[in-house]
């Protein structure tokens, strides 16, 4: 052991987050003790906030520091539009595009026969709830292009049937994306979904 | 050690943070698992879709060890299987099936062969639920659990056969059910392979498959529950019909 067991116990803490090894991590602990003034103890007051206030959005599921999020509290979201994500990360995408302006509902997952997550794991009922509740008019089943994310919005499309417009986001070439480089079902799902110039 | 095979992939399981544990069905080496590096990531994620068609080397240094797979794709079959909810239904059933009922690296070359054959069949919606559940009749087989329809239990004729028994699987005539006939499972001519088999015939069939994967097959597998996705699979059936 080079260091002392407190800085040993940060490179410890540091190498489990994600993208981070045990080197690393002895780096960015190295530099943060670099810049103590201009890093590690606004890094640190920060943390602690965060600890101290990160909490679910009791609405959508979404991530904030209150129990609604400031997506569900704006009323300039209420358009009627509610866009369903897998994971809280899906959303944060979403909200980087900056498109969408209607309001969220994060499931926490998807449904897997193998890991035996069934409908009542994930948020499905409080999104049926919520389409009574908060005159919904479209549902926009933002959901990942696996199996396991259609096999889920298969699902709440069954559940929702007839009661809100359903749609799905559209399947096909990436933007900057070339022919010779995509799987074929890539292809044959951009061809489906082919549209008139 | 290693080896080199094709297979159908059944699951994927993140593992770490870019790797995924997969398990393969492959023609010569039965139901394998193994470690993909990079299995997570943004180039192979796309490949490693239930259902898709993949050439495998497993290397090892012990044949004990879980191992790691190098994977090439042959062919997808999601894109296919997502066009249509009784193709992914129909995916998922016999993904979780062969995961659930199949032991690790034990071939099964026949079952195999049917199941890429079914698969292959995904998105022909008018044929697919007949093809299932001749897989599933193939699949009881395998295990051992195999329904004997060719003749009566009781009277031994070859005629009139419209029952199953639920305890051996074997056919019962109208006949020779008598009074029973309220205790046995159904026997519609697509069960024996006879007949246009329309739909609601297939679901009959299907209830008397799954009886036998239900009381016969999870229970010799120590009684964990049958997987999900067939029930979702036979409803979604259910549901197109109507």
């Amino acid at each position: 052991m080079s260091a002392s067991r407190e800085i040993e116990d940060l490179i410890e803490l540091m190498a489990r987050l994600p993208g981070l090894g045990p080197r690393s991590a002895r780096r960015a602990v190295l530099h943060l003790i670099r810049k103590r003034g201009a890093l590690l103890a606004p890094l640190a007051q920060a943390m602690q906030q965060v600890a101290d206030s990160a909490r679910e959005c009791l609405n959508c599921g979404n991530i904030g520091t209150s129990d609604i999020c400031d997506i569900c509290a704006s009323e300039k979201r209420a358009t009627g539009e509610l866009c369903v994500v897998e994971d809280v990360s899906d959303l944060w995408a979403m909200e980087r595009a900056g498109v969408f302006k209607g309001r969220y509902h994060v499931l926490g997952g998807t449904l897997s026969a193998l890991d035996a997550v069934g409908p009542e794991d994930l948020r499905i009922p409080r999104l049926v709830e919520r389409i009574g509740t908060e005159g919904i008019t479209e549902v926009i089943l933002a959901l990942n292009a696996t199996v396991d994310g259609q096999t889920t919005a298969h699902y709440i499309a069954d559940q929702l049937q007839g009661r809100v417009r359903l749609t799905s986001l559209a399947q096909g070439v990436p933007i900057g994306g070339e022919l010779d480089y995509l799987d074929d079902g890539t292809i044959s799902a951009a061809l489906r979904a082919r549209r008139e110039l | 050690m290693d080896w080199r095979d094709h297979g159908i992939l059944l699951s994927v399981r993140r593992h770490g943070e870019s790797s995924a544990i997969v398990e393969v069905f492959t023609e010569a080496h039965g139901r394998h698992a193994g470690v993909v590096r990079g299995g997570a990531g943004r180039r192979l994620a796309p490949i490693l879709q239930p259902g898709a068609q993949i050439d495998v080397t497993w290397r090892a240094r012990l044949e004990e060890h879980l191992g790691s797979f190098t994977v090439e794709p042959i062919r997808s079959r999601a894109a296919a299987a997502m066009s249509g909810r009784l193709a992914l239904a129909g995916l998922n059933a016999v993904t979780a099936l062969l995961s659930f009922c199949l032991p690790e690296r034990e071939p099964h070359g026949p079952l195999y062969l049917r199941s890429e054959r079914l698969l292959d069949l995904l998105g022909q919606d008018d044929i697919w639920p007949l093809a299932y559940l001749n897989w599933e009749k193939a699949l009881l087989q395998e295990l051992g659990f195999g329904l004997d329809l060719t003749r009566c239990a009781v009277t031994g004729a070859e005629t009139d056969l419209a029952f199953v028994s639920p305890r051996t699987g074997r056919a019962v005539s109208r006949a020779g059910a008598g009074e029973w006939a309220s205790r046995l499972l159904p026997l519609p001519p697509c069960l024996r392979g006879e007949g246009p088999a329309p739909d609601a015939e297939i679901l009959q069939a299907l209830t008397t498959t799954g009886h036998f994967l239900e009381h016969r097959v999870a229970p010799a597998l120590g009684n964990r529950p049958l997987p999900s996705a067939r029930a979702r699979f036979v409803e979604t059936l259910s549901r197109e019909m109507q």
